[in-house]
């Protein structure tokens, strides 16, 4: 025996990172099939990306009772239930985002991208990163996976408003990750690494560089806060959620946010907890401006892809009330929050998808007039929808109010909460305008409303998905309410 | 099995989801029938909650159901009634099936105009059993759906501006109700909305933050009531809503308000109420005074019985702000008679309008002498309403005049006045409809027929009941109202009418959800 090996080599767990390169393996194995195939078969393209979806979502089912290290792969990926359970969701939103994708092609006159679902995937892979990243430079990775995939996706069609959504889209985003790279940078020259749970130890009781780590936090503020579209960060929103493909919008509204918010949370609750007096203004501030912006905003909108995207602003600026406060009662209301804004945003756009016909055609709120006479499924499922992010009861967007609400207000924002429900009066008249124009009005032109297509077996079936969503989470919150207890728990 | 109140709240749901579930294929006729069946068979199945209640019970709630919800956040189906509520509950299961026979003639959307009246009733229903504070808050928001599409989708000219502004003012008002509920339960630790739970935080608060509270749940009835200033979006909703929208919003909606005020401001805060009672006082009269000023010039019918309903309402809130039993009796009393009574003229003209197709006082008269049964009604009706001896309204009326008269005669003089102001602009709107000359395309009117008369009659015998046997009512009514006073005023001596004392008003049955 020549003796013992003396190198111990680290232990690589690549379990808890299997749902990405799932997710990646597919998405190079669809950009291949479209290189080389003569012809390439769109069902084929939505199988391929439809399996990955799958297999990633089994890969992480099982990390739900993951034994092993809290963080893997030299403490840059984080292996809690807080990351399955987001990965889980965005894995749902991206299946959702993939099917109506696949409806609006099949009804476009655009032509069909093969790229399409590779980017998607890409995309999906990115955000399922950053929601288990525990390295900053890991967040920061992930963040540009998933933002160039998105630029990509929003200019896909080619259509002029696509391509100017796009290009805004690319340059503030560029801009904002600038932010985000120099904040990390900061909090690197305060403690010392990139590493969130290695940071949270070095802020602990530290003096002198906590106005270093605060000025990296402020920055990587900004780069959260143009993720989550929260003002005043936000001015892309209302023109890339209006200018890109309908699916495509619904896919990001919902994914980008949830993606973000975790990420976001991460940074709060563990980087950052021992500053948690000192991000809190910056926390408050954003979410009062970004209510009062996006419901305000949203009422003089005529579009209604546009409306929904200041809705979006407001709806970030809810989930950050919820984070005012600190630890596992604000995650909790936060992370309820997302899957309630998650199911009734996809349902939505899925929703305006139908309406809009071949392309982007009929997105004004004139446009409703009369859907419910027309077509009176579609017109209740936009209803449902409408309602619950008005937060009227019995819908998820009521419980999902609650929730933040009262979190807040233990946590002694009552000031914040009253900001929030009197901007949720003037965010019910926009949305009940729709409501009111479809219920309400006659259809401006009887012709039009035969160029909606009714909700047939293919988008009906997948807006039935957030529909039930919807419902459920408003009557029966509580079959989620334990979930989502368990994984409000972040290992480090 | 005690699961009747559940039942009461959800059966009209199920007659809405089967309504709805019937799709294109069921025929409007249809569609009528299953809704005034499930409204009826509500009606009966309150009936008997009526009859298993007790009057003698020494806890103020029964018919207790309590499960857990979502427990996460504390929240918890518990239901009960006690002397007011029961009222408000059999109010309700009444005037369903009395509205829903009254909108046959609704041509437009039938399906879904009787669904929307299904749910609507389930979201009333379940505001007035409900005794966790999250689910009152939560029908209490369901409820304006419902509303606000019955007015938007079938109501008159001007119709969707007063839905908006329906929603919107009600809207605005419950913001502050889920601000003020939101912070109760975090004083009391974020474990349970329920009433018996906050009620016990509430009672250990200091005083300000009492107050402040107060004003939270004020402002959300207020709308409701409404009580001037905030009465703005009630003359455009009642008088744009269908004839049974109307109806509703006036017998039940508005009571919902009033409602809130006594299980919740007087009881959660007897501090503050007493502090801002004279507050309340002075715009309760200014209601008084202003909603009959202003029902005196309408000359749209429909107007002019809803601003009488300002006058009306902020009778009923006097009442219970005087903080004396008959006060308050009288104000719950008000709550039923004033539903009832103004429920009625808001059929009958309805009715009218059928006929002549105007509102407008001015271009109907002699309408007497085509429809002597219709224009009986009315008169009768309108009796009732300006609170004649004999009819229903006028015990109400005199028990707050009495109990207002109590605390202060200048309150209790400028109320009497409103009631001189509803005689005159009642017969004189009565007499504009009713005599004079004839117009002649108003010659060959036809008078109520059989569906007309099954719809007013059990009402109109019923302002005739209450008017001569009111101790049905206060009865029930006695000792809830005795149990709101011991909280308010603790030292007063309530006039005993034969009924036993509470003990406390949160004199719940043991047991945990």
């Amino acid at each position: 025996m020549i003796g013992q090996a003396v190198l111990s080599t680290p232990k690589l767990a690549f379990e808890p990172v299997l749902p990405e390169l799932v997710l990646v393996a597919f998405a190079i194995f669809g950009l291949l099939y479209e290189a080389l195939a003569k012809r390439s078969e769109p069902i084929l393209h939505l199988s391929i990306g439809l399996s990955g979806i799958l297999l990633a979502a089994a890969t992480t089912l099982p990390l739900w009772s993951w034994d092993g290290a809290a963080t893997v792969l030299g403490g840059t990926v984080a292996a809690d239930r807080f990351a399955v359970l987001a990965r889980l969701l965005l894995l749902v939103i991206a299946a959702l985002g993939l099917l109506l994708s696949d409806q609006y092609f099949a009804r476009s006159e655009d032509e069909r991208k093969g790229e399409f679902t590779p980017l998607l995937l890409f995309a999906t892979s990115g955000m399922t990163l950053i929601v288990a990243a525990a390295d900053l430079i890991v967040t920061f990775l992930a963040l540009e996976i998933l933002s160039l995939s998105l630029y990509v996706l929003t200019g896909l069609t080619g259509r002029r408003a696509a391509n100017e959504a796009s290009m805004k889209y690319f340059l503030l985003g560029a801009f904002s990750s600038a932010f985000f790279l120099y904040g990390v940078a900061m909090a690197y020259g305060a403690t010392g690494t990139t590493k969130i749970a290695t940071m949270a130890v070095a802020l602990t009781g530290s003096g002198g560089t906590q106005s270093l780590a605060l000025l990296g936090f402020a920055l990587l503020a900004v780069g959260f806060g143009f993720k989550v579209s929260a003002a005043p960060f936000h001015m892309w929103t209302p023109d890339v959620y209006q200018g890109a493909p309908t699916p495509v919008t619904a896919y990001m509204s919902a994914a980008t946010k949830i993606a973000a918010f975790a990420a976001l949370i991460r940074v709060l609750d563990v980087a950052f907890q021992a500053l948690a007096w000192d991000w809190a203004p910056v926390v408050w501030g954003l979410s009062a401006v970004s209510v009062v912006l996006g419901s305000i905003l949203a009422i003089a909108q005529t579009n209604v892809k546009r409306m929904l995207a200041y809705s979006s602003i407001a709806h970030a600026g809810f989930i950050l009330t919820g984070l005012t406060a600190p630890g596992a009662v604000g995650i909790r209301s936060a992370v309820f929050y997302l899957v309630a804004y998650a199911a009734m945003t996809v349902g939505a756009f899925g929703t305006v998808m139908l309406v809009s016909g071949r392309g982007e055609e009929r997105t004004r709120i004139a446009d409703y007039a009369g859907l419910a006479r027309t077509n009176p499924f579609t017109a209740a499922l936009m209803t449902l929808f409408l309602l619950s992010l008005a937060g009227i009861p019995p819908t998820a967007g009521f419980i999902a109010k609650v929730n933040v609400f009262s979190a807040a207000i233990g946590a002694g924002y009552w000031w914040l909460v009253l900001i929030g429900v009197v901007m949720s009066v003037a965010a019910a008249f926009f949305y009940l305008r729709v409501i009111v124009v479809m219920y309400m009005q006659e259809p401006e032109d009887v012709a039009t409303s035969d160029t909606i297509e009714p909700a047939g077996p293919g988008v009906g079936a997948v807006l039935v998905v957030p529909a039930a969503a919807t419902l459920l989470l408003g009557v029966f919150p509580g079959v989620i309410v334990g979930v989502i207890e368990k994984a409000s728990v972040l290992r480090w | 099995m005690n699961k009747l109140l559940t039942l009461t709240t959800f059966l009209p749901l199920l007659g809405a989801l089967m309504v709805l579930a019937g799709g294109r294929g069921l025929k409007d006729e249809a569609a009528r029938w299953v809704a005034l069946g499930a409204s009826l068979v509500t009606f009966i199945v309150s009936l008997v909650v009526l009859g298993r209640f007790d009057p003698s019970a020494t806890q103020s709630f029964q018919m207790l159901e309590r499960a857990r919800w979502v427990e996460s956040i504390g929240l918890t189906y518990t239901v009960g009634v006690d002397g007011v509520s029961i009222w408000m509950l059999l109010l309700t299961t009444f005037l369903f099936p009395v509205s829903i026979l009254a909108s046959w003639t609704v041509t437009k959307d039938v399906r879904r105009f009787m669904a929307a009246m299904l749910v609507l009733e389930t979201a009333v229903i379940g505001t007035f059993v409900a005794l966790d504070l999250l689910l009152f808050f939560l029908f209490f928001e369901a409820l304006l759906v419902p509303m606000y599409l019955l007015i938007g989708g079938w109501g008159g000219q001007r119709r969707i501006y007063a839905a908006i502004k329906f929603f919107l003012f009600t809207m605005a008002g419950s913001a502050f109700l889920l601000l003020g509920i939101l912070f109760l339960y975090s004083k009391g630790g974020a474990v349970s909305f329920r009433y018996d739970t906050l009620l016990g935080v509430a009672g250990e608060l200091p005083a300000t933050t009492g107050r402040w509270l107060f004003l939270a749940f004020f402002v959300a009835f207020a709308v409701k009531v409404p009580l001037v200033p905030l009465h703005t979006w009630l003359p455009d909703a009642h008088t744009e809503a269908p004839t049974a929208g109307s109806v509703l919003l006036a017998a039940l909606l508005l009571k919902v308000g009033t409602y809130g005020l006594i299980r919740f401001n007087l009881v959660f805060f007897p501090e503050a109420s007493k502090y801002f009672a004279t507050f309340v006082g002075v715009i309760a009269v200014i209601g008084i005074v202003y909603g009959a000023v202003n029902a005196l010039i309408q000359t749209d019918i429909k107007r002019l019985v809803a601003y009488s309903s300002v006058s009306h309402l902020g009778f009923v809130v006097l009442g219970l702000f005087a903080f004396t039993q008959q006060g308050v009796t009288g104000g719950v009393l008000q709550m039923v008679n004033h539903g009832l009574a103004t429920g009625a003229l808001f059929l009958l003209v309805g009715m009218v309008y059928e006929r002549t197709h105007t509102r407008d006082l001015g271009e109907m008269g002699g309408l007497a002498a085509g429809m002597p049964w219709l224009m009986g009604a009315f008169l009768f009706t309108a009796f009732a309403s300006a609170g004649l001896p004999g009819l229903n309204g006028f015990v109400g009326e005199f028990l707050v005049i009495v109990g207002t008269f109590a605390v202060s005669n200048w309150f209790g003089a400028l109320a009497a006045t409103a009631v001189v102001l509803a005689a005159i602009y009642l017969l004189w709107s009565y007499q504009r409809m009713a005599f004079g000359p004839v117009r002649e395309e108003h010659r060959l009117l036809p008078d109520v027929n059989l569906r007309e008369v099954v719809v007013l009659a059990p009402v109109l015998a019923l302002l005739l009941l209450f008017g001569v046997a009111p101790k049905l009512l206060t009865d029930r009514i006695d000792p809830a109202a005795k149990a709101v006073i011991a909280r308010v005023e603790p030292d007063q001596d309530t006039i005993d009418v034969g009924s036993p004392v509470r003990n406390s008003i949160v004199a719940m049955p043991a047991g945990q959800p």
